[in-house]
């Protein structure tokens, strides 16, 4: 790791054994007191309520109840009764619908953003890599849609992708794209694809960013002696450019990948009751908030981050195989 | 040579298409916003209104100025708070190597991953038991769950890459490691502390599912919640004049922000991720 080379390793050598040893005992009990804040701090705002939501989904709390909760087991995950006549009834959030359409909504929605950012990401970067007159104003100009608000950008999507007045639509009719007027955030068929392209407008800058910064720490005669050979553009790109840039685009991958997981605030406002964008953070806090399901809420919860805790330790343990594999 | 001129025309084709997509929707915001009555229902691609009646009335009418106001006081009250406890826990993770240290970063980087829902039924009961529930106070001590962990890993990556030397010349000086920071190292961090300051202020600016959350009453939502929120008189007549207006206003001072540190920011975003 590059960070050992500039912190102070103080090694107790002959007659200033003493005198080190004790600096460095200084040092690190000035380090303990300066972390303790910050580790107060984090374990109050993230690592409590985590416990206590876990807590939760293992009882029967309500909105107006919370601390007379009952604790129920596994009830809220899934639970079985026998009817008298012998049929079993499961309940429980495995053995809900709603839950499996929002995780398939999540997954769905988290693999085309990301392929799509990332493809389109790296197109961006590669642009801005190269030299060109007005460099600068592009890179200033990509970095609008990161600074807009998720909820201004939510709001000023759904005004131009209106079935009526949006200029999307009228954009598409002008070019014979489309024959009539569609209802991008209403109709259930096109909701999905609305949320995606503001998504994807939204966050490309960021990941084209990423890309430019390990882009550029390629350095630039490798180009000029590939272009020397006569390789072709093309191939030079597969072969120099993307396996250099790899771990950039893994990190920027997994980066966007475990935010996408999470989406909220974008479909809550862009594509409110429509079933076919719920994801699971939506229909949790609808649970916890809304529908006074509580503890069933948190169960959701509970599962998204499982289910992003998993994937992310899964992602750098196959990253790391592979890296190790590799020549880096 | 039609060859190589064609690929000069396809390239900056592309270039005009990225920025044609990247800026066009907050120009037609605007444009949008400048419109009023009627004019609203035409659609135009170049400025042909221009009226400040969707501004006056939203600046005048409802409370979207205390809106302003709360947002304005959460944002910077949290970046003041992150910068505090981070600053000194960087120097701790940078500078001085003890056990453990490589599996408290990456458990720092792991909260900053946390999906916010899984946190919310915790907090929302430590919310209530604190009494903090609809103030402000709610939103200030609920971001600190994504803007400490942030600022704590982006200063770790500036200090690192301090040369040592100044820190050995003030250790010989006799300095604790309190002064190292505050008078050594503090005056090089400027920088940086204003790239981690704006990043997290805009984190904090931009914040909805808490706001939404712990906050119930119109005065002490923040912008983004009141945005979402706003609605006109019945359920089918959406006020887009004044939805556009409350956007460009909240919009313009970031947007003006980020190009003026244009620079600093990139260099934040991705000490973040490329370094780490």
């Amino acid at each position: 790791m590059a960070s050992t080379q500039s912190t102070i390793r103080v090694v107790p050598t002959g007659h200033t054994k003493r005198a080190k040893s004790e600096l460095m005992r200084q040092r690190l009990r000035a380090a303990g007191w300066f972390l303790v804040p910050m580790l107060m701090a984090l374990a109050i705002v993230a690592g409590w309520p985590l416990l206590r939501t876990i807590y939760f989904s293992f009882t029967n709390a309500s909105l107006t109840n919370l601390y007379g909760a009952e604790w129920v087991g596994f009830k809220n995950y899934l639970n079985w009764t026998v009817l008298k006549s012998g049929r079993v009834i499961w309940s429980g959030l495995l053995a809900d619908p709603a839950w499996w359409n929002a995780v398939w909504n999540t997954v769905r929605f988290s693999v085309i953003s990301v392929t799509l950012e990332t493809i389109l990401g790296t197109v961006v970067a590669l642009v801005l890599n190269a030299e060109f007159k007005g460099r600068g104003l592009v890179r200033a100009a990509i970095l609008i849609p990161w600074a807009i608000p998720t909820i201004v950008s939510a709001r000023m999507w759904g005004w131009m992708l209106n079935d009526q007045f949006g200029i999307i639509n009228d954009v598409l009719l002008m070019f014979g794209l489309i024959d009539h007027k569609i209802a991008w955030t209403a109709s259930s068929d096109t909701a999905m694809i609305a949320v995606l392209i503001v998504d994807v407008w939204k966050t490309t800058p960021f990941m084209a960013l990423l890309i430019l910064a390990g882009l550029q720490m390629i350095p630039r005669d490798i180009y000029e002696a590939a272009a020397l050979d006569g390789v072709h553009p093309v191939k030079t790109f597969w072969k120099v450019t993307l396996p250099l840039v790899r771990p950039a685009l893994m990190v920027a991958v997994i980066f966007r990948l475990l935010d996408a997981m999470r989406i909220f605030d974008l479909i809550y406002v862009l594509t409110p009751n429509s079933s076919q964008t719920k994801t699971i953070s939506v229909l949790a806090r609808e649970n916890l908030i809304d529908f006074d399901k509580f503890a069933y809420g948190s169960a959701q919860s509970t599962m998204l981050f499982l289910i992003i805790a998993l994937m992310t330790i899964l992602y750098i343990w196959l990253g790391k195989v592979r890296f190790d594999g590799g020549d880096r | 040579m039609l060859w190589s001129y064609t690929k000069t025309a396809s390239f900056y084709l592309l270039v005009a298409i990225i920025v044609l997509v990247s800026v066009f929707p907050f120009y037609y915001a605007i444009l949008t916003s400048f419109k009023s009555g009627t004019a609203l229902f035409e659609i135009n691609y170049l400025p042909t209104y221009f009226s400040l009646d969707n501004y006056i009335a939203v600046l005048t009418t409802g409370v979207f100025v205390r809106n302003l106001g709360n947002s304005i006081l959460v944002a910077s009250s949290v970046v003041v708070l992150a910068l505090f406890l981070a600053v000194t826990a960087a120097f701790a993770l940078a500078r001085v190597s003890f056990r453990g240290r490589g599996l408290l970063l990456m458990t720092i980087l792991a909260v900053s991953m946390f999906p916010q829902i899984a946190v919310l039924a915790g907090l929302f009961e430590l919310v209530r038991a604190f009494g903090l529930f609809n103030t402000p106070f709610a939103l200030i001590f609920s971001y600190t769950i994504f803007t400490l962990p942030f600022t704590v890993w982006v200063l770790t990556t500036f200090m690192r890459d301090l040369p040592v030397e100044i820190e050995e010349a003030a250790i010989v000086d006799g300095a604790s490691p309190w002064v190292i920071i505050t008078k050594v190292f503090m005056p090089l961090m400027w920088p940086a502390l204003v790239t981690t300051g704006l990043l997290a202020f805009i984190a904090a600016w931009n914040e909805f599912l808490f706001a939404l959350t712990f906050t119930s009453s119109n005065e002490t939502r923040t912008v983004p919640v009141a945005i979402a929120l706003l609605s006109g008189a019945s359920q089918y007549e959406i006020p887009w004049g004044r939805i556009m207006a409350a956007s460009v206003i909240v919009t313009v001072p970031l947007v003006a922000l980020v190009l003026i540190f244009q620079r600093k920011i990139v260099q934040g975003l991705t000490a973040g991720g490329v370094k780490g």
